[in-house]
């Protein structure tokens, strides 16, 4: 049944202020309707959440979004009939008053008002036309309409801008003052204000290209390129911190650099963008788009524990998504997560398929992300300069010599050889179960008696003992995996006592790999020691060996026969462990030695490969055994000492070079790309939908890529003629940064739920202007700025004022309060505080203590920066995306998680209080103050006039400098009478104080430049 | 209302000022929109949303978060099976393919029974834990939800999805939303108010997003009130500047604002000289608010409050003094209930900080007759598993527990239940949409028509699925 009343409960709109777009008001003469610009704005917000792309939510089979679903027959009836309003199904639906088939439904929340429901009406009439949603018609260059010249038109824009403008009743607003132009263009252009000289020479210049100069000097600055890289960067979500939970730092300023550098250089759009996108893929790609490519990893991370990586994946693939899409495509993506999109033509394999481009990009779903040193190239030549060092020190450490020969053969017979002891029996006193296993080690095992005694029988002792090792070995049944049975791995040999036959054996000298440090003040009485276990229980009968905290691995206790044994009979070793709480030993073995010197602890213990080789007879050693003897021997060769420690020097200094190159997170290619699959409802636990295969969405794809597409190719359509999307968006924002509002708002959605474009033919002549010409920033922001529209007052009269409040129709120039980084960089700039390097590492300003107290793992605390970081532009302010600096945040700053393309502009009491009471501004006055006292001239009045000059590129009138006046001489008044008041207001701030000056002076002129630096129009561009 | 109207400032009241600047005729039925000028009566508003789609039964909201995710099972859901299947395996059926956090990967998941007793508490013999008797002591004026779920595993993206009923960063908080929609009674002081208290035992960290207004102006952001330091950031003059001095300065830069004004006709100074009267307002009223010692000793004793201690017990007291004086909505957090290992002395010693006071801002709200029109809410962004994480509970999200009280909400009853194992809610499920929801409609909003258009699409607090208010819990 078509037409099935339905109830629509997603996306109910309730307040719907907007105007009529295009004078369409009921009475006015009709123009044709126009599809893209009058209907389909009202079938999509009506009409598509239920009869649009998405299948899965569409009712009755009704599609309106495309021509053939809207004249479909369906069950004889037929939504819309060319020409015959009267025969559509939508008139008579839309009409109705029967509540139950009126659309859109009651409940919807949704209505169509009669001068709408006349348009549609008229639309059908018209014989409706359908059309491609503007976004999406393929870009045209349309010839720039003639218009009646005048002063105003100065470039093709200007065409445009006036014949709209006529066409709806206004005029151009007169040409704004030389004053006012140079500040509104040094903040658009550089994100600062102009100096005092600036303006004096700009105003002063009579010549006819005076306007074209200041524009070619600001595009010239570098400070050109700091302001669109923070319009860059907001879009991009650039953050110093990873974003999630612990949010720890993840800065990246080699990134923010580039991007300066780009937009200084002029790099081309299309080729900013393969780089930021690809740039690792880029044939000999040089480190700067390697850095560039740093653009796919901007995205927030987690470190949080207990998260799922899988799901993490997930959520980087749509957080890319949702950005390439919004930066570039002015589109939002985020509902084809779940569902088909409701209004747009975009469907969840578009999302995926998206997302796929991305699934080479190797990353920590879940920790640390690593990042890659980008050596500078002096940095690289100095490395590799000492590399090739390495291979001749390497050499001598390899070669044997006829000298190393000599110390060797003297080397082996100094060295212990152990003989491991057969144990023929092992017995337990108090019922551990001791086995003995292969490589006649002993394993304690079952009963676990808090104290014990193992007496062991062993054969195979040389002839000549002279000395015994016990070593006690790790074992994975054990606790801590030994070598001990105690919870905690440890044991205590309490007493070990060595028997031939009936005979006692005295003992000396023990010693230990390690003796316990922990418990009874670190072993201070030796009551751990490797002795305790020979003394005959003279520390008492608890105390004995034992190794804690060292557990886990094979500790050894080594001991002394007093004299030689005789022959190699068997031998019994008794050993006691009486310290209690289960510290018995776990596992061990026991070796004997015929080595006549000093046998200690720290006598090299050859490992078993080495030993098998030195029992040996030398002449029976193959040369392969002899190589390997040789080899052991040069790694600690006293002989070779020297050249060993010029090897570890160097790579010692060549670590430390590698650890002072830069670094950054870039894009690192996967040998094989992640699987991305469609996730039903967005549900990452749900592998069965589809595999996706990188593609465009596929209502804008012109063509089938070739094997798996890479980042490179999804650059490569989005810079391509025949996008339609790019151009216009990046142009319409541009537009935006001169003119305060877009062509095409918002600036992030060019969707059929946003405003078609005010000036449709203007913002397509733009962009193809911009393809035309290789995607050349600077050539469009020229365009715009050397237009007659641009040089326009702001100010107007009431009548244009309300009838235009937010400025469609261009009638006269945008106006607004800076941006956060401009506010800041302003006050700076004005008090003569501004730090100017261009790049490097992000700063810390002065920021409320315990601000960042609600950080952890780990805890952090904000240290400001002192000298010039201190005074460093916004833009390199340390970006914390879940304590962005509270300065940042009143005034609008974004915490880029996301894109953000155009901030809010609130005005709010936090941003007075920010303005009045942030050191960083106190300050600025402070040092402002100063400057106005030595060089504002000999009189309050020439040193308001001088302020006025430097902070507002103008003199005061009479009235403001009547109330500063008041201001400064009853401040003076008070300061004069309260010398401890006067002396903290003016040295407040790090910034060196004006000694010469008097306090109290210094304190009542900073109320005036407090003043100054709080007013509206300082901290606003007109 | 559409973004780009409000960006620019131009809200009701400070357009109205506009008037006698001489522009007020500036669009103004554009402006003001279909509701037209403030009606006066119970309905009206100092939101956009005015009149109110219906009669409200509370003006504010004060959220008791929980932060950490308390367990559930010992607190406000006793689950005697639980304690019968204490060490023996959960049930397979139950867990497979579940989400699940720090016990991924674990060969057998064992079942841990409640860790405290259970007691009944009121008339209305409400089950409640032991290890909160203080609650206990007002289970005839709250309502136990027992069947809460949500969305997300890990805290941030939890706290997130509670506070903004999504999982991707951007959106606006329910405090930001419901001080756009309702305005703030108060003049002096901000209308969302965010208090963290000092002393829990584990310090999760919270993140400023969750009261970010997301796309809806910064000024209906929640204000986060400190308790070391400026309460509220640069709220002090600055040294050597008293006052009177900062009162001149600000008089200077309205008066040169006013000038300005004459000779451009800018609505946005309108609205800055407004805003600058109001920072300056505040710097009075916020140290006036904070200043508790007017407060009597049995008003300390009551809450456990010790002055500027920044304890939860001195953000309750707090809370009640905003409340006092308008602000609209108001959410503290105390972070302790993040018990991976030993849940049972975990929840004595959090519950220690915050049962008192919880119970004592409800009994001082109804003996200064305010609980009538508050609605306060405590939980966390989600609950614990049923299964041992050695001797502590994992995060869970299928069923956990919230108390509501007051604003219009029926006392002495619960709400929902979880299965034998309070693993999953399964009767009366709850989840965040329908809180969000259940909340807009005690405050006289339709959830459905309160929408803000950002990005081409209709927002809404309750989000795009479908959501339900819970009237059953409506007195």
């Amino acid at each position: 049944m078509p037409f099935a009343r339905q109830i629509c409960l997603v996306f109910v709109a309730a307040l719907v202020f907007s105007a009529w777009p295009s004078g369409l008001v009921a009475g006015e003469n009709p123009a044709k309707v126009d599809f893209a610009r009058d209907i389909r704005p009202l079938l999509s917000d009506n009409c598509f959440a239920c009869h649009g792309p998405d299948s899965k939510k569409r009712k009755a089979d009704l599609r309106l979004d495309t021509r053939e679903g809207a004249f479909a027959d369906l069950d004889g009836t037929t939504a819309i009939v060319h020409g015959k309003p009267n025969d559509s199904e939508l008139v008579s639906r839309i009409i109705t008053d029967d509540e139950d088939d009126l659309m859109p439904p009651p409940d919807s929340g949704k209505k169509l008002d009669d001068s709408q429901k006349a348009l549609l009406q008229r639309w059908i009439a018209e014989g409706a036309q359908y059309d491609l949603h503007w976004a999406y018609k393929p870009i045209t260059r349309p010839m720039p309409p003639s218009v009646k010249r005048g002063s105003f038109v100065i470039n093709d824009i200007d065409r445009f801008v006036l014949a709209t403008m006529r066409a709806k009743g206004y005029e151009p607003a007169r040409e704004v003052d030389r004053r006012t132009l140079i500040r509104r263009l040094s903040f658009d252009l550089t994100g600062l204000p102009p100096t005092w000289e600036q303006v004096q020479s700009f105003v002063g210049d009579s010549s006819l290209h005076a306007f074209e100069k200041l524009v070619d000097r600001l595009l010239a600055s570098p400070h050109y390129g700091e302001r669109m890289a923070a319009f860059w960067l907001d879009l991009v979500r650039y953050a110093d911190t990873m974003g999630y939970h612990s949010d720890n730092e993840q800065t990246k300023p080699l990134y923010r650099e580039y991007v300066i550098n780009a937009f200084n250089n002029n790099l081309p759009f299309d080729r900013f963008t393969r780089e930021q996108l690809a740039g690792d893929l880029l044939p000999d790609r040089t480190r700067q788009q390697l850095i560039a490519s740093g653009y796919n990893r901007l995205n927030m991370t987690t470190r949080e524990g207990g998260s799922q990586p899988k799901e993490y994946i997930a959520i980087y693939l749509g957080d890319r998504v949702r950005n390439v899409s919004a930066v570039w495509m002015a589109t939002t993506l985020n509902c084809t997560e779940c569902h088909d999109h409701k209004f747009d033509p975009f469907s969840m394999r578009d999302y995926y398929s998206l997302g796929s481009f991305f699934a080479d990009l190797e990353e920590t779903p879940v920790g640390p992300q690593k990042y890659t040193p980008l050596p500078t190239r002096a940095q690289q030549a100095a490395v590799d300069e000492l590399k090739k060092k390495l291979p001749v020190l390497e050499a001598m450490l390899n070669t044997q010599t006829p000298a190393l020969d000599d110390a060797l053969a003297k080397w082996e017979t100094a060295q212990v050889k152990w003989t491991g002891l057969e144990p023929s029996g092992a017995l337990s006193e108090n019922g551990t179960e001791l086995t003995i296993r292969e490589d006649h080690s002993v394993l304690g095992s079952g009963t676990l008696p808090d104290t014990d005694t193992y007496t062991v029988t062993l054969k195979g002792a040389p002839a000549g003992t002279r000395a015994f090792r016990i070593e006690a070995l790790p074992d994975d049944s054990l606790p801590k995996k030994g070598p001990g049975r105690a919870g905690n791995g440890n044991f205590v040999i309490t007493e070990a006592i060595v028997k031939a036959g009936e005979k006692t054996i005295p003992l000396r000298n023990a010693t230990a790999s390690f003796e316990q440090t922990l418990a009874n003040e670190n072993n201070p009485y030796k009551k751990w020691s490797a002795a305790s276990a020979i003394d005959g229980d003279a520390k008492g009968a608890s105390f004995g060996w034992s190794v804690l905290p060292k557990v886990g691995v094979a500790q050894r206790l080594i001991f002394e026969a007093a004299e030689a044994l005789e022959g190699a009979g068997e031998l019994t070793f008794i050993l006691k462990q009486a310290h209690g709480t289960q510290h018995t030993l776990g596992r061990f073995k026991i070796f004997a030695t015929d080595h006549a010197g000093k046998v200690t602890a720290d006598s090299a213990v050859l490992s078993k490969k080495i030993g098998d080789i030195l029992a040996i007879p030398l002449a029976k050693r193959s040369d392969g055994q002899k190589k390997k003897i040789a080899a052991h021997y040069r790694a600690f060769a006293p002989e070779l000492a020297d050249t060993r420690k010029d090897l570890a020097d160097l790579k010692l200094r060549i670590k430390e070079l590698e650890k002072a190159f830069p670094t950054s997170l870039v894009s690192v290619r996967l040998a094989k790309p992640r699987t991305v699959r469609i996730l039903p409802r967005g549900n990452w636990q749900d592998d069965s939908g589809p595999e996706m295969q990188p593609a465009v969405p596929a209502h804008l794809k012109r063509g089938d890529f070739k094997g798996r597409a890479s980042r490179g190719e999804l650059a490569d359509w989005l810079v391509s003629r025949e996008n339609p999307l790019t151009a216009r968006v990046m142009v319409n924002r541009l537009w935006a940064m001169c003119f305060g509002r877009g062509l095409a708002t918002p600036l992030d959605d060019f969707g059929s739920q946003g405003t078609p474009p005010t000036h449709p033919e203007l913002l397509d002549w733009l962009a193809a202007d911009f393809m035309d010409h290789d995607w050349d920033i600077k050539r469009t922001m020229k365009l715009l700025i050397t237009s007659g529209a641009y040089r326009q007052s702001s100010t107007t009269d009431a009548e244009t004022l309300a009838a235009d409040p937010f400025n469609k129709w261009l009638a006269r120039q945008g106006r607004w309060r800076l941006d956060a980084e401009m506010v800041r960089d302003n006050a700076l700039a004005v008090s003569g505080l501004l730090a100017n390097p261009i790049g490097g590492a992000s700063v810390k300003p002065y920021q409320p203590v315990g601000y960042w107290k609600h950080l952890n793992f780990p805890k952090r605390k904000w240290t400001h920066d002192s000298g010039v970081s201190q005074y460093r532009r916004g833009l390199y302010t340390f970006w914390c995306r879940t304590f962005l600096h509270p300065s940042m945040l009143a005034f609008d700053a974004p915490s880029r998680e996301g894109c953000v393309a155009q901030r809010t502009r609130s005005n709010t009491p936090q941003q007075a209080l920010v303005l009045l009471n942030d050191p960083t501004y106190v300050e600025a006055s402070r040092v402002f103050a100063e400057r106005i006292l030595q060089h504002g001239g000999d009189t309050d009045r020439e040193r308001l006039a001088w302020a006025f000059e430097r902070a507002l590129c103008r003199k005061p009138s009479d009235g403001e400098r009547d109330i500063l006046l008041r201001l400064v001489g009853e401040r003076a008044g008070y300061f004069a009478a309260h010398a401890g008041a006067a002396k903290a207001a003016a040295t407040v701030g790090e910034w060196t104080v004006a000694k010469s000056l008097k306090p109290e002076r210094v304190a009542a002129w900073a109320a005036v430049s407090r003043a100054i630096l709080n007013l509206y129009e300082t901290t606003s561009r007109f | 209302m559409n973004p780009e109207q409000f960006a620019t400032g131009l809200n009701r009241r400070s357009f109205l000022n506009n008037v006698s600047l001489g522009v007020g005729s500036l669009a103004l039925t554009s402006m003001l929109g279909p509701s037209g000028l403030a009606k006066p009566g119970k309905l009206s508003s100092f939101g956009v949303i005015n009149p109110l789609h219906f009669a409200p039964r509370a003006k504010r909201v004060i959220h008791l978060c929980m932060a950490g995710g308390p367990s559930h099972l010992e607190t406000l859901d006793y689950k005697p099976k639980l304690a019968e299947m204490n060490g023996k395996g959960m049930p397979r059926s139950i867990t497979d393919g579940q989400p699940i956090a720090q016990l991924q990967g674990n060969k057998e998941l064992k079942c841990l029974g409640p860790q405290h007793e259970f007691k009944t508490f009121g008339q209305s013999g409400q089950s409640i834990s032991s290890a909160l008797p203080h609650i206990g002591g007002i289970a005839d004026e709250i309502c136990i939800i027992r069947s809460m779920t949500t969305q997300q595993i890990n805290h941030d993206p939890a706290h997130t999805f509670m506070n903004t009923g999504a999982l991707i960063s951007g959106l606006p908080s329910m405090g930001s939303w419901i001080n756009y929609g309702l305005g703030s009674e108060g003049s002096e002081l901000p209308g969302f108010v965010v208090l963290t208290s000092v002393g829990g035992a584990q310090d999760q960290p919270i993140a400023s997003r969750q009261w970010h207004s997301g796309f809806l102006p910064s000024r209906f952001q929640g204000v986060h009130f400190h308790s070391t330091g400026d309460p509220v950031l640069y709220i002090s003059n600055p040294k050597g500047v008293d006052s009177k001095g900062q009162g001149a300065v600000i008089d200077a830069v309205n008066s040169i604002n006013k000038l300005r004004n004459k000779t451009v006709a800018d609505p946005e100074i309108a609205t800055r000289i407004s805003q600058y009267e109001m920072a300056f307002r505040m710097q009075t009223s916020v140290p006036e608010l904070i200043d508790t010692s007017k407060e009597p000793e049995h008003v300390f004793d009551l809450y456990g409050a010790k002055p500027g201690d920044g304890s939860f017990a001195s953000n309750c007291m707090l809370a009640r003094r905003l409340a006092e004086r308008g602000t609209r909505f108001i959410q503290l957090y105390h972070r302790g209930w993040d018990h991976h290992g030993g849940v049972k002395n975990g929840v004595l010693t959090t519950a220690k900080h915050i049962d008192k006071a919880s119970a004592a801002l409800i009994k001082d709200l109804k003996d200064r007759g305010m609980l009538d029109d508050t609605l306060i809410i405590w939980g966390g962004e989600f609950g614990r598993t049923p299964m041992a994480q050695g001797s502590g509970r994992d995060h869970h999200i299928k069923g956990f527990s919230f108390w509501l009280a007051g604003g219009g909400i029926k006392g002495g009853i619960s709400y929902g239940n979880t299965d034998d194992f309070g693993y999953n809610a399964v009767q009366d499920v709850v989840n965040v949409h329908d809180f969000h929801a259940t909340m807009l409609h005690l405050l006289g909003v339709d959830h459905e028509k309160f929408t803000f258009k950002f990005q081409g699409l209709d927002f809404r607090l309750s989000g795009v699925e479908e959501a339900h208010v819970l009237k059953k819990l409506i007195a």
